[in-house]
């Protein structure tokens, strides 16, 4: 059987910053990345029908003004609303990390058996202490319906951000975890719910949650940064593990598996 | 929507959106006031005021465009049905950036496909407060709220915002009505007349009042008469201040450049610059330095096909006036100097240092007389500073992988805001220029991209080439724009540059277009500007104004006819504002025009050399020299004391607010180990694509100064050199940059310090080979006010040198951090403990200074870091630890608070000079580590340091901490007090 090499278009502009290393992560999972200005997408030079995945990285558009995520998901809104929803449709597949989260939050792709693509049912606000954080967390897949995050049970990731705290009244999380939209939640390393305390869920989100995706389980986003973590040399613990596969004579691997799956998953689902 | 019919406001709608449950930012409030005494409940509204004549259908699109319907909810000229017992609206000044009003603006104008224009939309927030206040009460938290000089608040009693519908519309507009004008200034005048435009600046003739500080001195404005007696005319308002920029010590670094004592060649060429030449020439073919001090920053090699590059800068006076917009100018601006460096690098890693007074310093002092102009208070300070660095920094994409925090009472009036940006370029270009090498041509288009000009940043590198007074003008204040940046350098490094599409580019900093044109145009040899294509954030600005305003985010950049088009097109598809504001030339002169009128018109020569030579003399600095008698009574207390000091302790609390995770570069983190510790060195992956790795470290002791300015800029150097080696550096591939930030350089005495500290740059540089590459200095770091009682009061800060060193290593798997990693290794100390607490930690913490300062064997020191790096690369150490601030005690504290272990360490065993025990434990001689390895490679380990001094000095254990003289326990602490005592003291921060 032929390999389908997935395309995927990064998208980039007005402060987001992260495209490069989240196309990194594509192309090591085996994909075919494009980073692509929004500008060049509104004026038609590129266009999301070209390609299988969207991409919405990490970063500051607008530098959070008005809200993370809300004047990028304007832009979209104002702009590319119609080919983005025909993307949708088409079966595709849409990812978004923190800033992409929160653009993707603002657009309303996380829709639920009762409600539409573009009506928003959740928010990102504020951390509870108010102020941007940096750290590494543990998030635990809640055997959801995503297709990004098969075979991943507890993995290790970094967060970043100031506006990371997942809000949604209690009936939509009836319903998300009820549908298995619940992607990822905040836990310790053993898995144990974070049960809202800080630093284990960091930013005070509601339920842990840490991701969420759509009915279909094709659009997911998710605030913790994947695509910063593939390698075994970034995580904090990586000195310690080096000494200590040191005297066992074992070899610590390149990739941290469950994070580069996020992104083979994307590429093995247009190879089913 | 709650909307009423806006026809009572003429054309102002108020779009306020209020919060369903309580915000964070309400939460985080209430607790702040708490904190300081008001126990009352806080709602917060983000209020967007617009000044524009739209249909009520339109207004609410708008307002459905700037909320989350999940969590918010909007009302537009309708007050809130709240009650509470004060409305407090706190907004900008008129003139200030707004962000947030940017970019509503472009969201209204993408919307309703229009375009509304400039200064339409302005944003603020009202505070609701309910609690038992006076109107006092309401004022004071106002000003613990924002700052006056550059916010503006209002306060209603619920009864007026009720009677009154809510709060007022305020449309906080730049008005600027006098017509521009040029004016003409007679310099035939008496010499106390200059002396008076020289430090207060040029007389408006319509106000009457002074424009705000040349910092030229006599001879410098004497040298001005003369060349305009030969020109046979008065120069002109604009020519006198771009003189003034040009000439300042902000941009000339005359202090480093004129003759000192019998040094004719000044400080800068003969210690500076010449220690590099002398190195590059002995490296011979393992020269790693491809560009120094001709730009931005200085460049040297990554590897075959990349450049890394490296600069730190200081924002001072702006950041003692306003700590956050100083802080987050100094770091979007130092990041320019990255994409300013050669055709344009990317910024991969930022850096920072902040000096600052002791946050628990509640004594204010004022700069004026009669308790007026009071400075703010370190505590405010510093949470300025962190926050605009985490602003900047963050929003920019650029990882903070390494920053440093000092706190001494000399930094109470003037803090030191250290910022510093690496940046990786390729070193040919795709059209095969070399990358560092770039100059603008006869005939290129000067263009001008970015944000635009208004008040702010006026005379901002005159005002720093001057001590802190009452007359510092509050117009040096700003406000950055990260995201304006963020598309201007993704555009130039991203696109612009591969394409080949301009020959020069630089940063506008200091002295705004003024200087960036005129040190292009030494490229070439000439230009002619037309001021009026500048684009302006309001009208009504003066010619003078815009050609040296440091209105932020932009870059000058030589463009040649044949390439003008596609970059313009370049430009405007990625949303960033380019102008062609003029030409390039060979014509030897400087010319400004402005409406068709010439307004200046220089010799190219005279603004850039014109500037008289100076001689400077020093006087001898009488160091301290006297040792104090210290007996130290309980060994647990003062341990404790010192490990939980400012200077020692942890944090995180900023660390962990600065993304470091940005760009997946991270390996050495700034917290390192279980136990989050605050490590002195960072290591990253600037190319994923390679194992190749960046060491960094920054360094200053500037208590040392007051004992000897030689071996404070020793120590500084070796701390930042082996900080690096620690964690895996190479000394053979490590650069340095300094930094001076010194105070009073027109006393002969401080110059005496000034001259002993670049003596030991050359001295030690040279032996390290370890290359200056980049520097910068700040002199005059003095503030000058009164205190409580009106006495008048300087406090100067210490003479600090900050070195950076920058380093390259071969593979990023080989790198060591600090903590303890496994129970029953083995601890070693590497090198010899002498009697040299002056200007230590232990002697401060019984408030004192000494007179005994650690000597560097710069020699010696280098052949124990070759060694270093060899047992690096072998993977030896399981644990690596300079031996920095408080000695081998706290590092072995750190050690194992950073582990999440034990250890038991008998101190005697330590390679000492027979000096007493407390000195073993507390003395902070350089050039030293402490190791940890396993126990089955002990013997490898010592036969391999055979010709270095070492001690076995015990192992690691469990988790009690314990610390004998022989047999004798010392200290016993546990790891959870430890860790108590090491965290605290910023807990809440």
């Amino acid at each position: 059987m032929i390999k389908v090499v997935p395309k995927v278009l990064v998208m980039s502009g007005y402060g987001i910053n992260c495209e490069t290393e989240t196309a990194h992560a594509f192309q090591k999972a085996g994909a075919e990345t494009d980073i692509v200005h929004i500008n060049d997408l509104i004026a038609g030079k590129k266009k999301m029908a070209d390609y299988e995945i969207i991409m919405f990285p990490g970063g500051f558009s607008y530098g959070d003004d008005t809200g993370s995520g809300n004047a990028f998901a304007n832009k979209i809104k104002n702009n590319l609303f119609d080919d983005l929803t025909e993307f949708i449709n088409s079966g595709k597949l849409i990812l978004g990390i923190c800033n992409g989260f929160q653009v993707m939050t603002n657009l309303g792709l996380f829709a639920l058996p009762s409600t539409d693509y573009g009506e928003r049912i959740s928010a990102l606000e504020s951390n509870t202490n108010n102020r941007y954080e940096c750290r590494w967390v543990h998030i635990k897949e809640n055997d959801s319906v995503c297709v990004f995050t098969k075979g991943i049970n507890v993995t290790h990731v970094p967060i970043a951000h100031g506006e990371g705290r997942f809000y949604c009244d209690e009936k939509t999380y009836h319903e998300l975890k009820e549908n298995k939209q619940i992607v990822f939640s905040y836990c310790d390393s053993e898995g144990n719910p974070a049960n809202g305390e800080y630093p284990l869920n960091p930013n005070g989100a509601y339920q842990d949650i840490a991701g969420i995706c759509d009915k279909t389980g094709r659009i997911f986003g998710l605030m913790p940064h994947p695509e910063r973590s593939l390698y075994s040399i970034s995580e904090p613990e990586y000195q310690l593990k080096k000494e200590i596969a040191k005297r066992n004579g074992d070899i610590i691997p390149e990739f941290i598996e469950n994070n580069l799956q996020i992104f083979k998953n994307a590429v093995e689902y247009f190879n089913k | 929507m709650q909307t009423i019919n806006a026809e009572n406001n003429g054309k102002i709608y108020r779009i306020e959106i209020d919060t369903k449950e309580k915000s964070s930012e309400a939460k985080v409030i209430e607790k702040k006031l708490f904190e300081l005494g008001y126990d009352v409940s806080v709602d917060v509204s983000k209020v967007y005021t617009i000044n524009y004549d739209f249909s009520i259908a339109n207004v609410e699109k708008i307002a459905n465009s700037l909320h989350n319907p999940v969590t918010e909810m909007p009302r537009i000229n309708v007050p809130s049905n709240n009650k509470f017992d004060w409305a407090l609206e706190l907004g900008f000044l008129p003139g200030v950036t707004d962000n947030v009003a940017n970019t509503t603006t472009e969201i209204i104008n993408d919307l309703l496909k229009i375009d509304i224009g400039l200064s339409k939309v302005f944003s603020s927030k009202v505070v609701y407060l309910s609690g038992n206040l006076a109107k006092h009460d309401v004022e004071k938290i106002a000003e613990e709220l924002i700052n006056i000089l550059i916010e503006r608040y209002h306060i209603k009693t619920y009864d007026n915002y009720v009677k009154g519908c809510g709060m007022d519309y305020i449309i906080p507009k730049v008005n600027l009505t006098s017509e521009p004008k040029v004016i003409e200034i007679s310099l035939n005048v008496s010499d106390d007349e200059l002396i008076e435009i020289g430090k207060k600046g040029i007389l408006d003739p319509e106000t009457g009042e002074r424009r705000g500080p040349l910092a030229l001195d006599l001879d410098y404005i004497t040298a001005i008469k003369e060349y305009y007696q030969k020109e046979g005319r008065n120069p002109t308002d604009i020519e006198l201040e771009a003189l003034a920029q040009t000439w300042s010590e902000h941009c000339k670094h005359t202090i480093f450049a004129s003759q000192i004592d019998d040094i004719e060649e000044g400080i800068f060429k003969k210690y500076i610059r010449n220690a590099t030449n002398e190195i590059r020439e002995e490296l011979g073919e393992k020269d790693f330095c491809i560009s120094v001090f001709s730009d931005n920053s200085g460049g040297i090699i990554f590897d075959d096909e990349w450049m890394v590059t490296d600069k730190a800068e200081t924002h001072n006076s702006p950041s003692a006036l306003d700590p956050f917009g100083g802080a987050i100018t100094g770091i979007v601006g130092v990041n320019r100097d990255t994409v300013g460096f050669g055709l344009g690098a990317l910024p991969v890693a930022n850096k920072y240092g902040f000096c600052v007074g002791r946050p628990e310093d509640t004594e204010i002092i004022y700069r004026g007389q009669n308790k007026t102009n009071p400075s703010l208070l370190p505590r405010r300070i510093l949470d300025g500073i962190v926050h605009g660095v985490n602003v900047g920094g963050n929003q920019s994409g650029i990882p903070t992988p390494n920053g440093f925090v000092y706190f001494d009472d000399t930094y109470k009036g003037k803090p030191l805001v250290f910022v510093g940006t690496i940046g990786l370029i390729p070193r040919k270009l795709p059209d095969g220029r070399l990358s560092h090498e770039k100059a603008a041509e006869n005939g290129d288009n000067i263009v001008i991209i970015g944000g635009r000009v208004g008040k702010d940043g006026i005379h901002g590198a005159t005002f720093s080439s001057e001590a802190m007074d009452e007359g510092s003008p509050a117009a040096a204040v700003q406000i950055g724009d990260p995201i304006t940046q963020k598309k201007l350098s993704d555009a130039v490094i991203k696109e612009a540059r591969d394409k080949g599409l301009y020959n020069s580019i630089t940063d506008n900093g200091a002295g705004g277009i003024s200087c960036s044109v005129a040190e292009m145009a030494e490229e070439c040899g000439g230009f002619v500007v037309e001021l009026e294509e500048v684009p302006l954030k309001y009208p009504g600005l003066e010619p003078w104004e815009i050609w040296i305003s440091e209105s932020q985010e932009r870059v000058t950049l030589s463009v040649p006819d044949d390439k003008l088009e596609e970059f313009m097109d370049l430009m405007k598809i990625r949303g960033v504002e380019a102008v062609v504001i003029g030409k390039f030339n060979n014509t030897d002169r400087a010319v400004v025009n402005y409406n068709g009128k010439t307004i200046m018109d220089l010799e190219m020569d005279f603004l850039h050399n014109g500037l008289p030579k100076r001689k400077l003399i020093t006087k001898p600095y009488s160091y301290r020299t006297e040792e104090p008698e210290i007996t130290v009574e309980n060994q647990l207390e003062t341990f404790e004391k010192i490990l939980g000091n400012h200077n020692n302790c942890s944090f995180e609390y900023i660390s962990k607010q600065y993304d470091h995770e940005v760009q997946n570069n991270s390996v050495i983190k700034p917290l390192q180990g279980k136990g989050r510790v605050n490590g002195t060195a960072s290591v990253i992956r600037p190319l994923l694509s390679s194992q190749k790795g960046l060491v960094m470290s920054q360094s200053l002791l500037p208590r040392l100064s007051e004992i000897s300015c030689y071996d404070m800029a020793a120590c500084a150097m070796d701390t930042a050199i082996r900080n690096c080696v620690a964690v895996g550096g190479n000394i053979n591939h490590i650069a340095i940059m300094d930094n001076f930030c010194w105070c009073s350089s027109d006393e002969p005495e401080r110059l005496y310090q000034l001259k002993d500290a670049a003596k030991s740059c050359y001295d030690y540089a040279k032996t390290y080979l370890t290359p200056l590459i980049s520097g910068k200095d700040s002199m005059f770091n003095d503030f000058k006010g009164f205190d409580e009682n009106n006495n008048p009061i300087k406090i100067s800060v210490h003479p600090t040198l900050m070195m950076s060193a920058l380093g390259v290593i071969d593979n990023i798997e080989h790198t060591n951090s600090m903590d303890l990693k496994l129970k029953d290794d083995l601890i070693y100390v590497i090198g010899e403990t002498k009697d040299e607490c002056g200007g230590s930690e232990f002697y401060h913490a019984f408030g004192e200074v000494g007179g005994i300062s650690p000597k560097v064997d710069a020699k010696s020191a280098r052949k124990l870091y070759e060694k270093m790096y060899e047992l690096s690369q072998k993977g030896i150490f399981s644990s690596c630890a300079s031996v920095a601030a408080g000695g081998l005690v706290i590092t072995l504290a750190k050690m194992a608070i950073s582990g999440c272990l034990g250890l038991e360490a008998d101190l005697s065993k330590a390679p000492n000079e027979n000096i007493s025990f407390e000195k073993i434990m507390y003395s902070e001689t350089q050039s030293r580590f402490i190791v940890t390895i396993a126990p089955e490679n002990e013997k490898e380990f010592e036969n391999l340091m055979k010709e270095f001094k070492i001690g076995k000095i015990g192992n690691v254990t469990e988790k009690d901490f314990v610390i004998k003289n022989n047999k004798d326990i010392v200290i016993t602490s546990s790891l959870e007090s430890m860790d108590e005592v090491y965290r605290s003291r910023f807990e809440d921060f």
